[in-house]
């Protein structure tokens, strides 16, 4: 287990370099330092000289090797540095300011999202063949045919506008939160709730057909405690790899989501900084992503050997 | 002659395919006396495995349905019950242990935890005496350490070990009637006979009934008290193991013994049936068996035998037998 731990984290090395390399390489088909220069700084027409010296104080004069090792080796130690903005805050700051929103939502949608797609899917699933299970899945294509933008913008038509149940948008800190969350995890939750419970619906259906529930029938297993037991907990391993896998995404916040309901997440932070050609910012971010990405796979692996008595991660 | 344990009576079981309606079983009757033994033997795709799973009342829904017949066990038939009393009778008075030792256990839970559930499933045997019992029918069913193996999950015990398992979970609540269904098709030829004799040995001492499905007719001779010979749905003979061993009736029956290894025939060029069994959704006219058979007759393509009484303990379909040729022996079976 602790081999298997060291060994993944030695294979993130290459792969988060890789995805430095990429970004540094994107970069630079798409920009180069001199717009940022005159993007940031606060001069309307920055004379040459202006804009050398901005180079030189964000350290783009360097030759683009020299560039590239530091700005990764500062990713790697978690230096991440200042912004290219006027402001040229830390992104440490930054990031620490804006992570509990992205993270809040997060949590709240994962755990309603699984919560509420597995019952329903157990109950399709157990009602099998009925019309509850055919319209149920009809209605969940129906619901993944229908885009996000409708569920937020639906969304706050209805709880926010109608029924004044909900802010439209914004974020307050501490339990005030709680209030301006509640219409991002649902509009989360619905949106993705058509493909996840037809998701674990056919789980579900592979194992019913599975040998060990006809000997669970053969030894007199009731019926629900075949399904919530035995079909359940072998089905519980696809479930939980796909919800697992899922985490990064909801961590560095739906960008969206973020967006439409003005919530001040890392989701929105990385928008405003590829809008305003932040490279410091955005390869940061990016890192990160990359980073909170492979730990998520290493959760999921570690998560499927807990269930699965048959996974040795080795 | 005490009445019989199970007694099953025209039993049709039909399947509802892609390719048209199945009839897997058609019009299958027997009857097992208590601590009897039988034996069905037949090629696959002959009904065998349908047979045991209508008398779990398991066959696969939507798509199987009984279409038929009666399944009484000690004196009630099993059609009538409701879905929760067929479930008080499952694993406790009836069990059944399947082909595929592999796939049969849950992957996720302790053999210990599966053979308890069997038994806290009907409240006979609970709690701390659960436990002992569990172990001990590991024991029996001949498990080196049992105290280990309950802690064990399936995939750490090979495929003899976990038909062993399957062996303990159904006999946990003492049945009455055990249905084994081709028990040992899908492990090694020793282990095989391992199984085969703790399956009899188990038999002997618990007195239950048994049903013993198998495509071998090899091993009847060493378990089975009769045999039924099943063919394209229907029951071809029956007949005592030995009888039907050494004095086969029907063609069909006589093709399969020709076709087994013996002493006897050892250096001779093995006999093999030609053909197979026909798609249970085209079963051929007349006698199922007749373009397949080296002895039919006239009217063996248009005109199906009718299971006839050859003397007190045998009986065969096929126009070979007519009935009336048969004095005092004309009783037609249904
Ligand atoms: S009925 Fe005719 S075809 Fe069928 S087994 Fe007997 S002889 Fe052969
Ligand atoms: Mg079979």
């Amino acid at each position: 287990m602790i081999g298997y731990l060291i060994r993944r984290l030695l294979y993130s090395i290459p792969i988060l370099v890789g995805v430095c390399f990429l970004t540094f390489v994107l970069f630079y088909m798409t920009a180069s330092p001199g717009e940022i220069a005159r993007r940031n700084l606060s001069a309307k027409n920055p004379t040459a000289q202006q804009i050398k010296d901005w180079e030189h104080q964000h350290g783009y004069d360097k030759p683009k090797w020299k560039q590239f090792l530091d700005t990764t080796e500062g990713l790697f130690l978690l230096r991440l540095g200042r912004s290219d903005s006027v402001k040229g805050e830390r992104v440490m700051t930054r990031i620490k300011e804006s992570w509990f929103p992205s993270f809040e939502i997060a949590v709240l949608s994962f755990g309603a999202a699984i919560t509420i797609n597995l019952s329903l899917a157990l109950v399709v699933a157990y009602f099998r063949g009925t019309y509850l299970d055919i319209y149920g899945t009809s209605l969940c294509v129906f619901m993944m045919s229908v885009t996000y933008l409708v569920y937020i913008i639906g969304g706050q038509f209805v709880f926010g506008r109608l029924l004044k149940l909900t802010p439209v948008a914004g974020f307050l800190p501490g339990w005030e939160s709680l209030r301006f969350a509640f219409l991002p995890v649902v509009v989360a939750v619905i949106s993705g709730m058509g493909a996840s419970v037809r998701q674990f619906r056919t789980f579900m259906l592979d194992e019913m057909n599975q040998d060990y529930v006809r000997t669970a029938r053969a030894k007199g297993v009731s019926e629900p405690q075949v399904l919530f037991k035995h079909v359940l907990k072998n089905a519980a391993i696809p479930v939980l790899t796909t919800s697992v896998q899922a985490i990064p995404g909801l961590f560095l916040g739906s960008i969206l989501l973020e967006s439409f309901f003005n919530i001040p997440g890392l989701g929105n932070y990385l928008v405003d900084a590829i809008n305003s050609q932040d490279f410091a910012v955005v390869r940061a971010m990016v890192f990160i992503g990359a980073l909170v990405t492979i730990v998520g796979y290493i959760l999921t692996d570690i998560s499927y050997a807990l269930v699965d008595k048959r996974v040795r991660l080795e | 002659m005490n009445p019989p344990l199970l007694q099953v009576n025209g039993l049709k079981t039909y399947f509802n395919t892609p390719a048209g309606l199945s009839k897997a079983v058609d019009g299958v009757s027997f009857s097992l006396q208590p601590g009897e033994t039988m034996a069905i033997v037949g090629e696959s795709g002959s009904g065998k495995s349908i047979t045991a799973l209508s008398i779990m009342q398991l066959v696969p829904e939507p798509a199987g349905y009984i279409e038929s017949g009666t399944i009484s066990f000690d004196g009630q038939d099993l059609l009538d019950l409701t879905w929760e009393q067929m479930r008080s009778i499952r694993g406790r008075q009836i069990s059944m242990i399947f082909q595929e030792p592999m796939t049969s256990l849950n992957p996720v839970f302790t053999i210990g935890y599966q053979i308890r559930e069997a038994m806290l499933t009907h409240d006979k045997f609970k709690g701390e005496s659960a436990t002992s019992r569990a172990r001990s029918l590991l024991e029996r069913v001949g498990m080196p350490s049992p105290n280990k193996v309950l802690r064990q999950y399936p995939h750490e015990l090979s495929g003899g070990m976990r038909q062993r398992v399957m062996i303990a979970i159904a006999l946990a609540n003492e049945p009455r009637l055990l249905l084994a269904d081709e028990p040992t098709t899908a492990l090694d030829v020793t282990i095989q006979a391992q199984i085969l004799t703790l399956l009899r040995d188990l038999q002997r001492d618990t007195g239950m009934s048994m049903l013993l499905i198998t495509h071998d007719l090899g091993i009847v001779s060493q378990v089975a008290d009769k045999v039924a010979v099943m063919y394209a749905g229907q029951i071809v003979e029956q007949s005592p193991t030995n009888t039907l061993l050494s004095n086969p009736l029907h063609p069909y029956t006589q093709g399969l013994i020709a076709s087994l290894p013996s002493r006897s025939r050892r250096g001779q060029e093995l006999y093999t049936l030609e053909g197979v069994v026909p798609p249970p959704t085209r079963w051929p006219a007349g006698c199922r068996f007749h373009d397949r058979c080296s002895k039919r007759l006239q009217i063996c393509d248009s005109q199906m035998p009718l299971a006839t009484k050859y003397d007190d303990t045998r009986s065969v379909s096929c126009h070979l037998y007519p009935a009336q040729e048969m004095a005092g022996n004309q009783e037609r079976l249904k």
